[in-house]
Formats: structure tokens, C-alpha cells, sequence
């Protein structure tokens, strides 16, 4: 394919000094502390595609989202929008149009609305601030709209955030995402504080703006059922790289990174009453210090000598990429077939 | 089993007084939780889940208040004790997991020391005996390089580090009941898995009973021995765990199951139950999911439902009404 993706990043890292002040490190012998939150990521994302990151908690995924975003700057690597380099927060600056077609919804929805506004003019901000729409009443009209497409009223605009309940102020930031008309949208956890009955109607309606307006979507959730509904493609994350990717059939359906494998075998199903499922095997290691090598080998049912030495580079396999020795190495038992379970 | 009621709340009602009315958030809610048990509530954004748990501890905002009902932990009434005596059993007898975690977590303290101060001001521990617990607590939730760690800022972590470190604050006091709210909503499943292990060594070997408000309907399947629906204040359903996953009895639990996202076959439209929860203020008259029922009938439209018997569980519907069950 020769197109160029809406969206690729080439190898993105981004660190953060958790040092203790520097007396402190003097004084109780500690050197510098440095998690590698993101640590190397390349992924590419084409026009009118969902691309889904998923992995353990604290692997980077939020992190790789603000970097997109631009609300942090990459220590190293790119970013690349429609061609245009947006990686560095000068040459972003350059391009405030871009900067225009992206929205965010952010994971926590408690932060990211501000207090003291009314909903309505929380929603309406994106409209106003992209002069999309000139009159009051025309801004009234589509907030109310916008209300109404993720289930609240459009009364609900005079409202303040905290007359809400967690998903309601959920649906806030959805609304006030879509009201910038984006062409491209990072989706942080968007559902995981909705009921399954709402959560169904949003994800519902964000695949009728994607079909309809050609919308591109970067979705992050550690709900793999979701996961599996939305994406075209899923990314699968461990400790600050990407160990996997592939279209989400085959991710499902055939994983082969070690780590993919244990992530679909932990989802739970509605039939284990009070039954402990495959428990996740080893430690999380730390972003700390993580692991040489392979940074999952600690877990790894197939880690050898090499694994504990060598950090295995993503290999291009049918559907998608995989970085893991016990591929190339041939070694990699089956993946048992769903219908056996 | 016959285990005595760890905790009753009957017939609560919580209301928000405003200048257009007054809102009633919690409407005639009654239910039990026995020591080591899971209860389990699930139901609509907005439908009062949040609320009942947060009347529970004591901690409604105003102007929200208990407008009628009781509250009882261990036969004792702990609705209308005032401040300092609930703030004793907060923390103490009641531990709490906020949706919220900024609410529960100081952005300008070190988390170590936000859990060695409510280690300290429930337990009689030295200074040196609460960080050890400390240290403990964060790697009985799963956070690697727990020492290290707690001499962090809650910025510092990410969204589902936070949420791991509310749940070690709630569990610091070793509490006889915990009020979990979505405590697993931002974890990965194997977090997820390891949380929920957590939560039933502690009910096994403490005795200590969780009120498990969550949207994940694997997790209420694997933690929960009953669980209470609800929808628009109410309790539309409550039962054991598989009744009521299996065999549901209000049409709003039958929708809501069926808006579970499946693996194995690709949908291209998810099962929703359309329409929306009625606003606060329009709830209609007779049974509130009438609007969007599909086996509505006269009487619903009139005649409001309260929980009756239905299988092994109580359901708020006329449905069942007419078909009384079987024995
Ligand atoms: N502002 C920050 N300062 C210091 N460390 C940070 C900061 N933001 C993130 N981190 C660290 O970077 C790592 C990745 O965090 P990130 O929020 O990207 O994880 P995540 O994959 O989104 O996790 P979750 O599923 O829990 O939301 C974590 O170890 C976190 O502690
Ligand atoms: N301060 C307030 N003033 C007016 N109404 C409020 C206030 N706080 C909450 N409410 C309303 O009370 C109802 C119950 O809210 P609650 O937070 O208990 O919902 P919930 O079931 O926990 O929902 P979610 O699953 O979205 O967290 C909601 O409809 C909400 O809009
Ligand atoms: S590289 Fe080695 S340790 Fe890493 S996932 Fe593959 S087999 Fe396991
Ligand atoms: S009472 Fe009537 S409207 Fe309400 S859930 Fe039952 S059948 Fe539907
Ligand atoms: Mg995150
Ligand atoms: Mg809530």
C-alpha cells in the first residue's frame, strides 16, 4: 500500500524523571529514577480505520494517547499527521489546523471538565473556539442535539458537571468531543464508566459518525469484548512497547505473542460464578526497572536464554507484526482453537 | 445460610432539594449484605448506584440528603449518627472506594503518606509499622516496586495506579463492610482478576461483606452472590448471581444482558436498548422503564411496581405479577 495513513508514529518514546529532590537521592545513596512509559512505538493508523491499543495497566497507553494529542512532548521519535510532522511541540505549533481536527476523551472524566461551566458551555466550547456555528441559537440548537445523541436531555445543558453521575459526566466529554466535528478521534477508556446498555448506544453511534463522516479513531480499553466489536486493528502493549499488532480477526483469533495469549485467556466470562479464572502467571514487573531483554520474560512460559538477553524486534507476520524470539525461532506451540474451550 | 445481616438499609430514599423541585435520586430502596458476602449493583448510568453507596458511609454532598429510611451495621442505626461518630466508623467499620479516585487521593501528598495517615489514625501502629503495611497494601493490589513507589505523587501514576491505591486506602483498616464503586472500571483484566481474588480472600477469611457496584458484568459473575439492578432509583431486580444473569425476570435486566458485547462473531451494530433513563424530574407515572418496555401493558402505565417475588429472586414488575412463580 502506498497511501499515506492519517496517522503513523515511528518510534515514539517518551520518559518521565520520577526522581526523589536531589538532597534526598544524596542523602539516602539512590541514584535517578526514570519510567520508560512509552519506549519505542510504531504504529500507523489509515483514514476511516479504528485502531485499538490494549495492555496491562500502566504499559503506556494514555501516555502514547497525550503524545498524539500533543498535551506531552516526545523524549524521541515522530509523529506524523497526513504527512506533516507534529512530533515537537515548535513544529506543532506551526499547524494549529491539525490541531483543530483532533479531539481527545479522556480516560477520567472527573478531571477533564471543568467545574464551573455549565455543561452547555463545556459541550459548546469546540464549537465556539472552531467557529463552527455563529449564532447562540444555533450553538444552543446543537448542544442540545449533542446532549441528546449520547443519551442525556438537552435540558441537562444548564446543569453543572457535579449534578452528574460518573457516566453521565462520561457521556459530557463525549458530547463535547464530537461538537468539534474531528476527523480524528483518541478515545481513552470512552466506555469503561457506562452501564453495557449505554455503553452499546455510544459505541453504536461513534461507528454511524465513523461511517457516515470517514471519522479515524485511536481507542484505548482494557475491555477486550469492546475491543474486539470496534477496531480494524488492535495494538497490543507490555511495558511501554508494542509487542503485537494485527487486524483484529487474526489478533483473536490466532495471537501469537506470549503475552496477547494470556490477556485473552484472563477474560472473564459470564458463566464462572465465584470461579478464579486462569490466574495471570508472575510478577508485573515495574516500569522502574524493567526486565533486560524481553520485558516479559519473567512471565513467559517460553522465555529462554536469549529471551533474558535480547529485546526481540517486531518481525512482519501475515496481518500484522510480532516482536517475540519464540516466533522467529519457530518454537511457538498452537493456540488452542476457541470452539474447544 | 442464616448469617446475621452485616448490613440492612431499608426503604432509603435520597433526595436533591433544588430550586426547580426536588429531585429524588434513591427512591424506596431496601436490601441486606450478610458478613462475607458480595452483593453486587449494577444498572443505568445515573440510576442511584453511587448514591446508595454514598449514603451508606455518610458521605452524601448537599443539598443531597436522606429524606426517610434506615441504614443499620450490625443491628445499629448509622443514618442519623452524627459527624464525628460516622467519621469514626468511615475508615474504621466502613471502607470506601470511590468511583472517583481524586476525591479519595490528596494531588499534593505522597501516596505512601496518605496511606500511612489512615493507617495510623485506625490502627496503633508506630510510624515504621504503618509504612511496612503500607508498602504490603500497595503490593497486595499489584503495584511493582511498591517501596519505591510510595514516595510518589498520585500524578505519577496512571489512571489504573490510582485506582489500585484507593482501593489499598479503603482497605488499610481492615473495615467489616466495603462500599466499592467501580473498583475495577480502569484495570486491565489481569489487574482486574487480581483485585477480585483480593476482595474474596478478604470475605472468606475476614468475614467482610462488599457492596460491589460495577458496569462489568464478568466481574459481578465471578465476585458477586447476589445482585441488585437498578434503574431510575429503584431496584428493578435482585437475586443470586446466576438467577439473575441467567434468568432474568424484569424486561430492563433482560436488556441489559443482552447489551453484553459477545466475542466470537463480529457484530456490526451492538444490542442497545434504546431510548434513555428518564430525567430525575419526568420520571413517568407507574413503572419508570414503561417508555421503553417492550412488554409494556395498561397497568405499568398506572400502577408503579414494587420488588415482588420472582424464581429465586424479587422483581419490581408487573409481569411477574401475573405469573406468580412456582415452587
Ligand atoms: N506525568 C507523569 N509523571 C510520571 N510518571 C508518569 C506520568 N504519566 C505516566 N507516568 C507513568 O508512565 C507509565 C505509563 O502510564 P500510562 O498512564 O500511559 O499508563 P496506561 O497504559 O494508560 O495505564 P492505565 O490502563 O492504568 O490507564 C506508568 O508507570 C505511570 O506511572
Ligand atoms: N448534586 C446533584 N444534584 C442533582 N442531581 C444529582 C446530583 N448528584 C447526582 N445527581 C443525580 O442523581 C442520580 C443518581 O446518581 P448516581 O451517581 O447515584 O448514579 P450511578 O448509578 O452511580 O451512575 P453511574 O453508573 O453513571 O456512576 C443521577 O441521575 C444524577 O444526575
Ligand atoms: S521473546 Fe521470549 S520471553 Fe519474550 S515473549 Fe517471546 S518467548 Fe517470551
Ligand atoms: S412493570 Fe410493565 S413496563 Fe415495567 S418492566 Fe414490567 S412489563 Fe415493563
Ligand atoms: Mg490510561
Ligand atoms: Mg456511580
Amino acid at each position: 500500500m502506498s497511501k499515506t495513513p492519517m496517522l503513523s508514529v515511528t518510534n515514539l518514546k517518551r520518559v518521565f524523571d520520577v526522581s526523589a529532590p536531589w538532597l534526598n537521592r544524596m542523602l539516602e545513596g539512590k541514584g535517578r529514577s526514570i519510567v520508560r512509559a512509552v519506549d519505542g512505538v510504531n504504529f500507523s493508523i489509515d483514514k476511516g480505520e479504528t485502531f485499538s491499543l490494549v495492555g496491562e495497566s500502566g504499559c503506556g497507553k494514555s501516555t502514547v494517547a497525550r503524545l498524539i494529542v500533543g498535551l506531552y512532548e516526545p523524549s524521541d521519535g515522530s509523529i506524523n499527521f497526513e504527512g506533516v510532522e507534529i512530533g515537537q511541540a515548535a513544529t506543532r505549533a506551526k499547524h494549529p489546523e491539525i490541531q483543530g481536527r483532533m479531539q481527545m476523551i479522556f480516560q477520567d472524566p472527573y478531571a477533564s471538565l471543568n467545574p464551573r461551566w455549565r455543561v452547555g458551555d463545556i459541550v459548546a466550547e469546540p464549537l465556539r473556539f472552531r467557529r463552527l456555528l455563529k449564532s447562540r441559537a444555533e450553538i444552543q440548537t446543537r448542544v442540545g442535539e449533542l446532549l441528546a445523541q449520547v443519551g442525556l436531555s438537552p435540558l441537562d445543558a444548564r446543569k453543572y458537571p457535579h449534578e452528574f453521575s460518573g457516566g453521565q459526566r462520561q457521556r459530557i466529554s463525549i458530547a463535547r468531543a464530537l461538537a468539534g466535528e474531528p476527523e480524528f478521534l483518541v478515545c481513552d477508556e470512552p466506555t469503561s464508566a457506562l452501564d453495557v446498555s449505554v455503553q452499546a448506544q455510544i459505541l453504536n453511534l461513534m461507528k454511524e459518525l465513523q461511517r457516515k463522516l470517514n471519522l479515524t479513531y485511536l481507542f484505548i480499553s482494557h475491555n477486550l469484548a469492546v475491543v474486539y466489536h470496534v477496531s480494524d486493528k488492535v495494538g497490543v502493549m507490555y511495558l511501554g512497547r508494542l509487542v503485537e499488532w494485527a487486524d483484529t480477526q487474526t489478533l483473536f483469533e490466532r495471537p501469537l505473542h506470549p503475552y496477547t495469549r494470556m490477556l485473552l485467556d484472563a477474560i472473564p466470562d459470564l458463566d464462572m460464578t465465584g470461579r478464579a479464572r486462569t490466574p495471570v502467571a508472575g510478577e508485573v514487573p515495574s516500569p522502574l526497572n524493567p526486565p533486560p531483554g524481553c520485558s516479559f520474560h519473567p512471565r513467559c512460559p517460553l522465555a529462554n536464554e536469549r529471551c533474558r538477553r535480547e529485546v526481540p524486534k517486531a518481525l512482519p507476520v501475515e496481518g500484522g507484526a510480532v516482536a517475540c524470539h519464540a516466533v522467529e525461532e519457530n518454537r511457538l506451540p498452537p493456540w488452542k482453537t476457541q470452539a474447544a474451550a | 445460610m442464616t448469617s446475621p445481616k452485616l448490613l440492612e438499609v431499608k426503604n432509603l430514599r435520597v433526595e436533591f432539594p433544588t430550586r426547580r423541585g426536588t429531585l429524588v435520586a434513591v427512591d424506596d430502596v431496601s436490601l441486606e449484605i450478610a458478613a462475607g458476602e458480595v452483593l453486587g449493583v449494577v444498572g443505568e448510568s445515573g440510576a442511584g448506584k453511587s448514591m446508595t453507596g454514598a449514603a451508606i458511609i455518610g458521605l452524601l454532598e448537599p443539598p443531597g440528603r436522606i429524606a426517610s429510611g434506615e441504614i443499620r451495621l450490625e443491628g445499629r442505626r448509622i443514618d442519623n449518627l452524627p459527624y464525628h461518630e460516622m467519621r469514626r466508623i468511615r475508615g474504621r467499620q466502613i471502607g470506601a472506594i470511590f468511583q472517583d479516585p481524586l476525591t479519595s487521593l490528596n494531588p499534593l501528598y505522597k501516596v505512601g503518606d496518605q496511606l500511612i495517615e489512615t493507617i495510623q489514625t485506625h490502627l496503633p501502629l508506630t510510624h515504621a509499622q504503618a509504612r511496612d503495611r503500607a508498602v504490603k497494601l500497595l503490593e497486595d493490589v499489584g503495584i511493582p516496586s511498591a517501596a519505591e513507589r510510595i514516595t510518589h505523587y498520585p500524578h505519577q501514576f496512571s489512571g489504573g495506579m490510582r485506582q489500585r491505591v484507593v482501593i489499598a486506602l479503603a482497605l488499610a483498616a481492615e473495615p467489616k463492610l466495603i462500599i466499592a464503586d467501580e473498583p475495577t472500571t480502569a484495570l486491565d483484566v489481569s489487574i482486574q482478576a487480581q483485585i477480585i481474588q483480593l476482595l474474596r480472600r478478604l470475605c472468606r477469611e475476614h468475614g467482610t461483606a462488599v457492596m460491589l457496584v460495577t458496569h462489568d458484568m464478568g466481574v459481578i459473575a465471578e465476585t458477586a452472590d447476589r445482585v441488585a439492578v437498578m434503574y431510575a432509583g429503584r431496584i428493578a431486580e435482585i437475586g443470586p448471581v446466576q438467577d439473575v444473569i441467567k434468568r432474568p425476570h424484569h424486561p430492563y435486566t433482560v436488556g441489559l444482558m443482552g447489551a453484553i458485547p459477545a466475542m466470537g462473531h463480529k457484530a456490526e451494530r451492538l444490542t442497545q436498548i434504546d431510548g434513555s433513563m428518564p430525567r430525575l424530574n419526568a420520571i413517568p407515572k407507574g413503572c419508570a422503564f414503561n417508555p421503553r418496555c417492550p412488554k409494556v401493558f395498561d397497568r405499568c402505565r398506572v400502577e408503579r411496581p414494587d420488588p415482588m417475588p420472582a424464581g429465586n429472586s424479587n422483581a419490581a414488575c408487573w409481569l411477574v405479577a401475573k405469573e406468580p412463580a412456582h415452587v
